[in-house]
């Protein structure tokens, strides 16, 4: 559990770090918490031949009105409502000291809490060349929109509406077995805006198409946003759950934060 | 004052809190010692056609490789407790077979470049296919078997598998090797017993005197595990050996869950006799044992282990059982807490509860009609049940439970599961009891085996410092704190004066072959070593004081004793350093008629387990465990509750948690703590723990009490999951999935 060798660069400017990412394209990796990359390094599953430590660059640990910089750690993540509820479910407290917000977008696991929360309210990825809008950030398992050459210069988080989050996993801090987010709003007691989404279950953070605007909000509707939840999802089965399980397991908690976001 | 009862905090732990333990991994007892690297069979089954270490040896800071055809050449297969047509040595030479089975040791300057070089090893596989080879049978039968189940009214007959998990320390195996001449020194985290030494020994052709092993002062914790690590003393050694220098090697974790060592996965039939009031007429068990590629010494023995407790806590006199041993490509199996128990009172317990609803009765009131309820009490197949007050014990556990109010809940519709189990916890394990592997007739054409010694050495310095050295090997579990509270009480000084010494050195230290830290044998027969030392010193003093006609103090004792020996009583040796021997009694070898007194002490436990299932994810919720021990006297009722805690821990995850998963290639699935998933501290519920003291009749009157409850919470657990559901059938781990998936059917 050594990482193969690799050459270590740090630089000091966002201009220096983009310099050494074009410099080596795919060979490069960015290091910010290290949470999952070091992990894959010991496991010798990533080979990557330079590492870019970002942690010194200057200007990336800010976190202002929901800009959130590349260096800023999950623990000092505070100010997003949906974030809040998710962000004890990430890892560990250990894990959250050191663990960056952008990194777990950038890692894109598909069980991963943040990416879920940043597409559930619609929120961005800035990097050294472009903003994308989440949806379009997020590709499949651990794989993103990013370019070889391009860094993640902060990620931007909007409020959101009547917001709720829930995960199930075997142990807390698990990678989780399922998990959904919503954030809607309700007027007049009914839903005029909802986004959706849920994890785990899918090769990355998915938004859900369950028709709620001008449905009552309701315990029924919940009840029945969660049924199509769990027949809209397809999941593989693994170790520890069947397909069948996982899919129940989701329309659950889709149903759950509907339920709480309704009330 | 008496210090043994005393509840006194852990010597150990201001040194392990501050960072300042001395683990194998601190050492460096001999300079320049180089890394290694074990390069492991990447299929669980194959031809090995070549192992080409040709671009290795070219890799920087390599030193050389050992491989598979080295270990043949250089080493002789491990003698077991029963015949194998597989030998097993510390690498694979020509099969692999078990996926993560050691086929070379890269040893260089690192570890970081020694695992740089282990990549470049390029091995020639020809697959074979996974394959089960039976080894292994014996049948065994005590009293009137089939006539008890002639008779019965009701015959209960199941089948439980209890799946392979493991320990998981926090630290994983380590070894540095100093291979000198014709004599090997190794520092090993190794936990006994050093029974295994000799296996060690004899593997490398040396004679026990020539393979000096030493344990480090602290151990990041073994639950058993740690016995396994003489494979690479031997392996470590041979590197040391070939390259002429010495060589270190820390497992990592990726290695301790593929390759360090399993518990055994059981498969169990129990046919089970009763008679319409209750009474256990007759036991049949037929236990299939899969142990993993080779038959590792001490196995068999997690299948003999529990032999003289096969009728568990229950007055039944017609016992049988059929055994078998299976080879798997899987990892070899070894010793876990509780060691063959699990998987008995899985079977037993489960057993009872589904008689009991098929007898219509409580399981309680099953229980209590049929709790042996004399001592001592011989089993069936030679246990001998020392002491204990077992009715007393089931009341205590139901009271404190407040099991009568739980099942009028559970009447008036709250969906509530309780759980009992009645769990025999042996301890200080009869060193003779694995020859029950052989038949009489094999047995009888060699050493016969028998007993469980352990040794202590006590020195007072002239200036009266009393220092004590265990051979105990600890793990954590505070031998040392109980050890001077013992010697404390003896000397008449403060636990606090005494220093206690817990390496293990087999060239300096008082050990047998049964010492080590196994079978919760410490309170028995490690106490016992450590107050008969201490007697003798206590009597010397009291010579030296009565002749002087004094009443001097231990100072001036001691420094008579080295200053002035002419002023000693005449004939007495001078010095003042004594070493005792305490075996436990009644542990004879097995009788003709495969009758073992397998055990030397017996405890007892009670758990009632009360989980409510949440019906839309199927997690098991424990709202209340209850656990009443009588483990004899309690020699430090704060290590005690330690013990138990932990031991709770193993069981529930076992329980709730914990599996070992191959796939048909024999593929390991649960190589990561991602997949092989132990509970943490949160996820435990709350253990609530009553004691009552029926002391053993020999030592200290302790007994062990450390393994209880990882026998007895799977079967309390699964009992009360079963009662929730009401059904028969379930498997374990409970995982939410599992049993949502039962709920479905």
């Amino acid at each position: 559990m050594k990482p193969p060798p690799f050459r270590y660069e740090r630089p000091e400017t966002v201009e220096e770090a983009a310099a050494l990412l074009a410099e080596h394209g795919d060979e490069a990796k960015v290091l910010a918490g290290g949470q999952s990359l070091v992990p894959l390094l010991n496991f010798r599953l990533l080979r990557p031949a330079v590492l870019v430590d970002v942690n010194r660059v200057v200007g990336l640990d800010r976190i202002e009105g929901g800009r959130v910089g590349a260096t800023v750690r999950q623990s000092d993540f505070v100010g997003v409502p949906l974030a809040a509820q998710a962000l004890p479910s990430v890892g560990h407290l250990a894990t959250r000291n050191r663990g960056t917000v952008c990194g777990s977008i950038a890692h894109a696991d598909p069980s991963a809490e943040l990416p879920l929360c940043l597409l559930v309210l619609g929120g961005s990825v800035v990097t050294t060349r472009r903003e994308l809008p989440a949806d379009d950030f997020f590709r499949s398992h651990f794989t993103t929109a990013l370019e070889p050459d391009e860094l993640v210069i902060e990620t931007v988080w909007p409020e959101g509406d009547a917001v709720a989050f829930e995960e199930f996993a075997q142990r807390h801090g698990d990678f989780a077995l399922a998990l959904a987010a919503c954030s809607v709003r309700v007027e007049g007691g009914a839903v005029t805006a909802a986004r959706v989404g849920v994890g785990a279950v899918t090769d990355r953070p998915m938004l859900l198409d369950l028709e709620l605007e001008g449905e009552p909000a309701t315990a029924e509707t919940a009840r029945e946003a969660g049924a199509s939840a769990e027949a809209a999802v397809d999941p593989p089965g693994n170790l520890h759950a069947s397909s069948a399980y996982l899919s129940r397991l989701t329309g659950l908690l889709v149903e759950r934060v509907l339920t709480r976001a309704f009330a | 004052m008496t210090w043994v009862g005393q509840p006194l905090e852990r010597v150990e732990d201001e040194a392990l809190l501050r960072g300042r333990g001395r683990f194998v991994d601190d050492l460096e007892p001999v300079p320049n010692a180089k890394h290694a690297a074990v390069v492991r069979s990447a299929l669980a089954h194959a031809r090995i056609r070549e192992v080409d270490v040709s671009a290795a040896l070219a890799s920087p800071g390599v030193v050389g490789v050992l491989t598979g055809e080295d270990v043949a050449a250089l080493s002789r297969p491990f003698p077991a407790g029963a015949e194998s047509p597989v030998p097993y040595f510390a690498a694979a030479h020509e099969v692999a077979r078990y996926a993560g089975e050691p086929l070379a040791v890269v040893v260089a300057e690192s570890r970081y470049l020694a695992e740089d070089a282990a990549e470049l090893v390029v091995v020639d596989y020809d697959p074979l296919e996974p394959e089960e080879r039976e080894v292994h049978e014996r049948s065994f039968s005590y009293g009137e078997v089939d006539e008890a189940f002639a008779t019965a009214d009701l015959v209960v007959s199941e089948r439980f598998a209890f799946p392979r998990w493991s320990c998981t320390p926090v630290e994983c195996f380590g070894v540095i090797a100093d291979w000198q001449g014709d004599s090997l020194t190794a520092w090993s985290n190794f936990q006994g017993p050093f029974s295994l030494h000799g296996v060690a020994a004899s593997s490398l052709g040396l004679p026990g005197s020539k393979l000096r092993l030493i344990t480090p002062p602290d151990s990041g914790g073994s639950f058993g595990i740690k016995s396994a690590v003489y494979a690479y003393v031997v392996l470590i050694g041979l590197a040391s050996r070939k390259l002429g220098m010495p060589v270190r090697w820390t497992e990592d974790r990726l290695e301790h869950l593929a390759a360090s060592a399993h518990s055994t996965g059981r498969v169990t039939g129990v046919e089970a006799a009763f008679a319409a009031d209750g009474e256990l007429l007759g036991l049949r068990y037929d236990a299939v044992e899969d142990v993993g590629a080779y038959i590792r010494a001490p196995e068999p023995a997690t299948l003999y282990r529990m032999h003289g407790s096969l009728s568990g806590a229950y007055r039944v006199r017609n016992v049988a059982a059929r055994n078998r041993v299976v080879l798997t490509n899987r990892c070899p199996t070894g010793l876990n807490r509780g060691f063959g128990g699990p998987q008995l009172y899985f079977a037993l317990e489960r057993t009872m509860a589904v008689a009991a609803r098929r007898l219509g009765l409580d399981p309680a009131e099953l229980a209590r009609r049929t709790l042996v309820s004399e001592f001592p009490y011989r089993t069936p197949s030679g246990g001998l049940y020392d002491s204990g007050d077992y009715e007393a014990c089931l009341d205590a556990a139901l009271e404190l439970a407040g099991y009568e109010e739980r099942r009028a809940e559970q009447a008036a519709g709250r969906a509530l599961g309780i759980g009992l189990a009645c769990v025999v916890e042996p301890s200080i394990s009869n060193m003779g009891y694995i020859t029950l592997a052989q038949t009489a007739e094999e047995r009888a054409a060699g050493l016969p085996k028998s007993g469980n010694a352990e040794g202590c050495t006590i020195s007072i310095s002239p200036a009266g410092g009393i220092t004590v050295r265990l051979s105990t090997t600890p793990q954590g579990q505070g031998h040392r704190t109980v050890a001077a509270q013992i010697v404390a009480d003896r000397l008449g000084v403060e636990p606090g004066e005494i220093e206690v010494l817990s390496e293990l050195d087999t060239s300096t230290s008082a050990w047998t072959i049964a010492s080590g830290n196994y079978s919760s044998r410490f309170a028995g027969v490690g106490a016992g070593a450590i107050a008969a030392a201490a007697d003798k010193l206590a009597d010397k003093l009291a010579g030296i004081r009565a002749h002087l006609g004094e009443d001097l103090s231990l100072r001036r004792v001691a420094g008579t004793a080295h200053w002035n020996p002419e002023s000693l009583p005449p004939g007495m040796e001078p010095g003042l350093h004594a070493t005792a021997y305490f075996a436990a009694p009644s542990l004879d070898p097995p009788d003709g008629e495969d009758r073992v007194a397998s055990s030397a002490s017996h405890g007892f436990l009670v758990d009632v387990a009360v989980v409510e299932i949440d019906g839309d994810t199927g997690r098991v919720r424990i709202i209340d465990y209850v656990s009443v021990h009588d483990a004899g006297r309690l020699l430090n009722p704060l290590i005690a509750d330690g013990q138990i805690r932990g031991g709770f821990a193993h069981g529930a995850g076992a329980a709730l948690f914990e599996r070992i998963v191959y796939d048909e290639d024999g593929t390991l699935l649960t190589g990561t703590f991602m997949d092989y998933v132990c509970p943490t501290a949160p996820d435990l519920p709350r253990l609530r723990i009553g004691h009552r003291e029926t002391p053993a009749p020999f030592s200290l009157g302790a007994k062990g009490l450390g393994e209880g409850n990882t026998m007895s919470a799977p079967a309390a657990i699964a009992n009360a999951v079963a009662d929730a559901l009401g059904m028969d059938d379930v498997e374990l781990p409970l995982t939410p999935a599992r049993v949502w998936e039962l709920m479905q059917a």
